[in-house]
């Protein structure tokens, strides 16, 4: 029986914005599956967003979203999830909100291992702003403020979520459904803070200043270039030079911040 | 039993309003001279099973406001300048999607980092204007302890009660200083929340106002609850969801502008200070107020028959108030710890009824009772 998507689709918020050949839809498809195959209610489950391309995914879920400023999705899903720790709180967001503007969100969200789940849309751009240069574009890569080829490093957001604290971290593409179904799986199951890196196309705007241009062969370079984790540790750096890593890296069992606050900070506070 | 009489400062009586007032959830970030506030909440408010966070920055500790909010509790944050400009962005999606919060900002001396531990009334117009684009705001600005403490539970009631954010403005006279305070007694003092919706959650839409008990306010329903529903800080149709129809967008922004002039009469709150029988007026506000008090006291043993008018409410600004007061003074006295702020605003609503003239400072000093009673003469003199 084919999967209802219309179970989880708001009435008359569709089509989506997303332009055709961008993965966001799929990747979206991949979160829906992985909320059916926990049988999560959807009354319990809150989707944040910051601004982007990826930021308008919560408007067409049906349940309790909330589309924010720039950046700050992480914050204010941690004013819900703090005060409504029954609710599962996902956080999609663009490359660049979640890692330049929201770049402070991210590394203390992940300091505290507060229980949102993190999805990061990342294809390497500012797609809704038209072409511009993002803190995850790759060296020497042509964005519309960098004619001439990009000259600044990019982030890995894998080490940049592990390097922070965070206690789930994974990547895989979305051009890997079923994995990014599975992973998505876990990280919302997780008890603390949880990111997946997933990377993603953009034709229209990373595409056409690039190599390759065209969607189905960028979609096609993240098949090419996946390689499990459990692979690329058995081989030398230099063979693993435009690689995508993909896998669970991180998966550490800490104490999480909210189931922390209310089983430590209030009794403790109550007793006094 | 009697009443037991305390000496508090301003930012603690603060603390003890917003626990009076049911507050659940605080975020913040350390900046002088607020810092008492998420001190003394740190310590208190998980003893009510509520939560306090220290977030990242300002911007953060505002932007979880919100969302403790749309999760239902009543929610506030405290700053000084510096946070108060980093928290606007994020006070502007608070006003547009009509989320009830309360933002304390500890007036400091500016501009920039200006003077962390001196007094300002620097931030008037900002607490109005700091956001981008047209939007409806509260500010309020108690003068003493007590005040503060009853403001603060009204701020937490007018922003439940029209959805709305609101500014405590307070100043670090008032907020350092120590005065006797009794708190009320639970049930002393009006608390209010929120409507809830009475709709089923398939019939629910956040920013309809067709069957809402309280006209132009719609009825919040809180993640989490069965209400799935959406927010977002772009334009919006009445079911939350983007929009693009011009239509549609004018009618939304007027609604929540028209909502506070609606209700401005239940948010106005003024003080009237020996105004009867006055020729000479003085409008005040905040910290300078008590410096005008005492002006008026010592005007008047000297036979100068001088009356405050004190606005306890500045956003909205109540014109009336000071349209009748220029009707029947000689001139009206603005004093302020700014270059004159809130004086462009009396001007404004005295129509040139009556000549307005500012005492200003912005030395980091309080002003001085006897700087308003020379200027008063000074002008008596040129009459």
């Amino acid at each position: 029986m084919a999967f209802e998507y219309e179970k989880y689709i708001r009435k008359g918020t569709l089509p989506h914005i997303w332009c055709p050949g961008c993965g966001h839809g799929i990747v979206m498809k991949s979160l829906l599956r992985a909320i059916d195959g926990l049988k999560l209610d959807k009354n319990d489950i809150a989707v944040v967003s910051g601004i982007g391309c990826a930021s308008r995914l919560p408007g067409y879920l049906d349940m309790n979203t909330l589309h924010t400023t720039h950046g700050r999705a992480l914050a204010f899903a941690t004013g819900i999830r703090l005060t409504n720790p029954k609710l599962k709180v996902i956080v999609v967001s663009g490359d660049g909100d979640a890692t330049a503007i929201g770049g402070n969100h991210f590394i203390h969200a992940a300091r505290r291992n507060i229980e949102i789940t993190l999805l990061v849309f990342n294809n390497s751009i500012y797609g809704m702003t038209g072409g511009q240069v993002a803190p995850t574009t790759p060296l020497g890569a042509i964005a519309t403020t960098m004619p001439y080829g990009n000259i600044d490093p990019p982030f890995d957001v894998v080490k940049l979520a592990e390097g922070a604290g965070a206690t789930f971290v994974a990547r895989t593409t979305s051009y890997h459904t079923a994995q990014t179904e599975q992973l998505i799986k876990q990280a919302i199951m997780h008890k603390g803070f949880s990111v997946i890196d997933i990377i993603d196309a953009c034709p229209v705007q990373f595409g056409r200043r690039n190599k390759p241009k065209e969607a189905p062969d960028m979609m096609q370079l993240q098949k090419d270039n996946a390689i499990p984790l459990q692979l690329a540790q058995k081989k030398k750096p230099e063979e693993l030079t435009g690689k995508i890593i993909t896998g669970i890296f991180v998966k550490k069992d800490l104490p999480s911040y909210t189931d922390t606050y209310y089983n430590t900070i209030i009794p403790k506070a109550q007793a006094k | 039993m009697e009443k037991k009489a305390l000496l508090i400062s301003g930012n603690e009586a603060c603390v003890e309003g917003a626990l009076y007032a049911g507050i659940q959830f605080y975020a913040g970030y350390p900046i002088t001279p607020s810092s008492e506030i998420p001190e003394g909440l740190a310590r208190k408010l998980p003893k009510y099973g509520g939560v306090m966070i220290q977030m990242e920055d300002e911007i953060a500790a505002m932007a979880a406001i919100i969302g403790a909010s749309l999760a239902g509790k009543k929610s506030m944050t405290a700053t000084s300048g510096p946070g108060f400009s980093l928290k606007q962005e994020n006070i502007g999606f608070a006003s547009f999607n009509e989320i009830p919060c309360v933002i304390v900002n500890v007036m400091r001396g500016g501009p920039s980092t200006g003077a962390p531990t001196g007094p300002s009334q620097g931030d008037v117009m900002q607490a109005r204007w700091g956001t981008h684009g047209d939007h409806p705001i509260v500010a309020l600005a108690p003068n003493s302890i007590p005040e503060i403490f009853t403001e603060t539970v009204r701020a937490f009631n007018i922003s439940e009660k029209f959805r709305i954010p609101v500014i405590l403005l307070l100043d670090e006279i008032i907020a350092h200083m120590r005065e006797r305070i009794i708190f009320p007694e639970k049930g002393e003092l009006e608390v209010v929340d929120r409507l809830k919706p009475t709709v089923p959650p398939d019939q629910y839409k956040p920013f309809d106002v067709t069957n809402s008990p309280l006209p132009m306010v719609p009825p919040m329903a809180a993640y989490g609850t069965g209400y799935r529903f959406h927010v977002t800080g772009l334009n919006h149709r009445i079911d939350g969801f983007p929009t693009n129809n011009g239509e549609l967008i004018e009618k939304e922004l007027h609604r929540i502008m028209d909502k506070v002039e609606l209700y401005k009469k239940d948010m106005f709150k003024t003080e009237a200070y020996m105004l009867d029988d006055a020729e000479i007026g003085i409008v005040a506000y905040g910290s300078s107020a008590r410096a005008a008090k005492y002006a008026v006291n010592e005007l008047r043993k000297q036979g100068v028959k001088a009356g405050m008018l004190r606005y306890i409410t500045i956003w909205p600004f109540e014109d009336n108030a000071v349209e009748k007061l220029a009707q029947k003074v000689k001139f009206i006295v603005v004093p302020e710890l700014n270059f004159g702020q809130l004086i462009l605003e009396v001007e404004r609503a005295a129509k040139g009824k009556t000549k307005v003239y500012g005492v200003n400072r912005v030395n980091i000093e309080i002003i001085h009772p006897h700087e308003i009673i020379e200027k008063i003469k000074e002008l008596l003199h040129g009459i």
